[in-house]
């Protein structure tokens, strides 16, 4: 047992499934002799060789369709892209290729592929490189989009991502790939994928998020236990599709949902979860959903980006005015 | 003045073995000696053009959806299918059904395809190769991934990719043909240059004097051949299939051809091409160029053409009626691939596309009722 980082997590889980499987592959820029701009692949070129850890050139479209005729061959491609922002090129390749060839073959061929990327801001990274726009992919029908928040709930979601017979979007917070540690059990187990995993249980409120910010929001129901609030905490993890069922049943028992996501408010995945609960959850409701979220703007460089990502201050602001309906 | 020397080269050859009367160009390849080989490829291109036109027929009386014709280039799809070896993987764009029924995908499966049924890309035939993509050059990564799967396990297969001229002005096909030449995979690109893009002709598609040449850029050889040529485009991509499955890298064929037709049934070609122009490319057309030799050459008359006429004709309409007798799939089917198992979340929206259904049954009964 170790204590680990989430990037570290990542690379163990990289080189467990590798290990298990020849035909896992893994794919991208610098994730070679440099082990990747975030160390994510360090060591996995000695162990595994060139031909299972592969250097490509600055093609990002590219490697999401090399993965897309490797998959269909029956290998196991996973692709790292080293932020965000350069996964667009990508896109294309995602949505009109990969998250459909199993469909348009009726199953003939499939693509099962885990596109990894960092995402998300909060380490003062140069522009592009502070992106959260996983509603973009989540928005795609065929496509998985996880998203960890811990060192273990990577190792185990990278596993299942890795194991999913179809591609999935998985997206690393870079905010957290150094801190905190966990310990990380490096048994193999997967976590499930289409899961929401409930990090706090509680009574009064209930606080729904991924990735990143849920460090902020489990400071946030420390804070509101300290008043006398018992909020339950989901981590959604897997944002397409949505476990809707574990929310609703969570609001259910405490009447009040504040949803939290780094991503701009508008077609958010906040939005989704909360027209789900105005359909499914409505009469459990005691307080209008609210949401807390990046705003509608381009995230700001470096200096300001703390005033755009959701900070305890705003959690607690929104959790106090759901807590004052009755 | 400083130093000033040529650092690089390159020239572009171009292969032709027919002229547009069928007159020979000798010497022709030994392969082309064999009575039944040239018959055979003949056939194939004369299936593939009764084919595309019983298509375009169906299409016009509301039978099939929008349909991409091949009239005129059946000698680069036929002569590139013939290349190949039943084990290398094709990777087609849309219009390469003359290379797709060589390799056994069938009439029917092809109508199902452009008639809006999505079983029409499961294809008995060759399990592994890639359905016909609509995005242009996307594929070409794909192509690329393939070769490097068949490279990895040291298997001695060949991916073959076709794109049209239009691609070529992609950074999709630019960064799969580089990152071919750096593996040196087994790859080869036919880049089927018909001369539209749709309504964009060649001269506005890029300045370069051929598309083959955009190979040299990524390290890779480029050649042309005349793609109404079938002797040339058979000769010359199997030359290269063969380098490639010997390990000897990737290679880019550019078949230069017309395309005779409208871009696709949703086309009208006449509102930016002029007429004479096509007039007069008909005198290049693959099939009676083909058909002159087979005839000069006493291997070929009257009573075959009739005969391949009436058998063309058959397979064709037996397909039709194949297409036209199958069933659509049921409505909830649009759920049964999108994953390998259907994700929880969406039994909810199955469930209530089934109920939608079965209210919409039930009206349309009560309505005749």
């Amino acid at each position: 047992m170790a204590e680990l980082t989430m990037v570290e997590a990542i690379r163990t889980a990289m080189a467990r499934a590798m290990a298990d499987d020849p035909s896992v592959l893994v794919l991208g820029e610098d994730i070679g002799r440099d082990g990747g701009v975030f160390r994510a692949t360090d060591g996995l070129l000695d162990r595994f060789g060139p031909d299972r850890v592969i250097d490509t050139p600055i093609s990002e479209a590219l490697f999401c369709g090399l993965a897309v005729g490797l998959g269909a061959q029956g290998f196991r491609p996973i692709v790292e892209f080293q932020f965000l922002g350069f996964l667009y090129p990508g896109l294309d390749q995602l949505i009109n290729h990969a998250s459909r060839l199993r469909n348009r073959t009726r199953g003939r061929l499939s693509c099962p592929t885990v596109v990894r990327s960092v995402w998300g801001g909060g380490i003062g990274a140069p522009e592009h490189h502070s992106e959260a726009t996983e509603a973009l992919m989540a928005h795609i029908p065929g496509l998985r989009v996880v998203l960890p928040s811990s060192p273990a709930r990577a190792y185990g979601l990278l596993l299942a991502a890795i194991a999913d017979p179809d591609p999935v979007v998985f997206l690393e917070p870079s905010r957290r790939y150094r801190s905190p540690r966990e310990e990380v059990v490096d048994d193999g187990h997967p976590l499930p994928l289409d899961r929401c995993a409930v990090l706090r249980h509680g009574t009064d409120l209930t606080l729904v998020s991924w990735g990143a910010t849920l460090g902020e929001v489990l400071e946030a129901a420390d804070a509101l236990a300290a008043e006398g609030v018992e909020a339950e905490v989901i981590d959604v993890s897997t944002v397409k599709p949505i476990d809707t069922g574990t929310i609703l049943a969570s609001v259910e028992r405490t009447g009040r949902a504040v949803i939290v996501h780094e991503a701009a408010r508008a077609g958010g995945i906040g939005a989704e979860i909360a027209a789900v609960l105005a359909d499914e959850g409505l009469t459990s409701l005691l307080a209008p959903v609210a949401r807390v979220t990046g705003y509608d703007t381009v995230i700001p460089l470096a200096r300001l980006e703390h005033a755009y990502l959701p900070d305890v201050e705003r959690i607690l602001g929104a959790a106090r005015r759901t807590m004052e309906y009755s | 003045m400083g130093s000033d020397r040529v650092v690089a080269r390159f020239e572009i050859h171009s292969t032709r073995y027919l002229e547009p009367d069928g007159t020979p160009i000798e010497p022709l390849p030994a392969w082309s000696d064999d009575r039944d080989t040239l018959v055979d490829l003949y056939r194939a291109m004369v299936r593939t053009r009764t084919f595309d036109a019983r298509a375009v027929a169906l299409q016009r009386t509301g039978q099939l959806g929008t349909f991409a014709s091949s009239l005129g280039q059946e000698a680069v799809a036929v002569g590139l299918g013939a290349a190949m070896q039943p084990e290398d993987v094709l990777v087609p764009s849309f219009r390469e059904q003359g290379a797709q029924l060589w390799r056994g995908v069938t009439m029917t499966e092809l109508l199902l395809y452009w008639g809006g049924d999505e079983r029409g890309s499961d294809f008995a035939g060759p399990r592994e190769d890639f359905p016909i993509s609509v995005p242009v050059g996307s594929h070409a990564s794909h192509a690329a991934g393939i070769a490097m799967a068949f490279q990895l396990r040291g298997e001695p297969r060949v991916a073959v990719c076709v794109v049209g001229d239009g691609a070529t002005s992609k950074g999709d096909v630019y960064e799969a043909l580089n990152f071919a030449g750096v593996r040196r995979l087994p790859m080869v690109l036919v880049v089927n240059d018909n001369q539209w893009a749709i309504s964009v002709p060649r001269a506005v598609q890029t300045a370069a004097t051929t598309l083959a040449q955009k190979a040299v850029a990524a390290g890779v050889p480029g050649e042309q051949v005349d793609g109404n040529d079938v002797i040339a485009v058979r000769t010359q991509v199997a030359l290269a299939i063969e380098r490639a499955r010997s390990g000897e890298g990737p290679a880019v064929i550019e078949a230069v051809t017309y395309r005779l037709t409208d871009h696709t049934t949703s086309d009208d070609a006449s509102r930016y091409r002029p007429p004479e122009e096509v007039t007069e490319r008909w005198a290049h057309e693959p099939v009676v160029r083909l058909r002159s030799l087979l005839v000069a050459r006493g291997w070929w008359g009257k009573d075959d053409e009739e005969g391949l006429t009436a058998d063309c004709r058959a397979d064709v309409e037996a397909a039709v009626d194949a297409y036209l007798h199958t069933p659509a799939l049921p409505a909830t089917s649009m759920f049964d691939h999108l994953h390998a198992e259907l994700p929880a979340a969406l039994a909810g929206q199955r469930a209530e596309l089934e109920a939608a259904v079965a209210r919409t049954d039930a009206s349309a009964e009560g309505g005749h009722g």
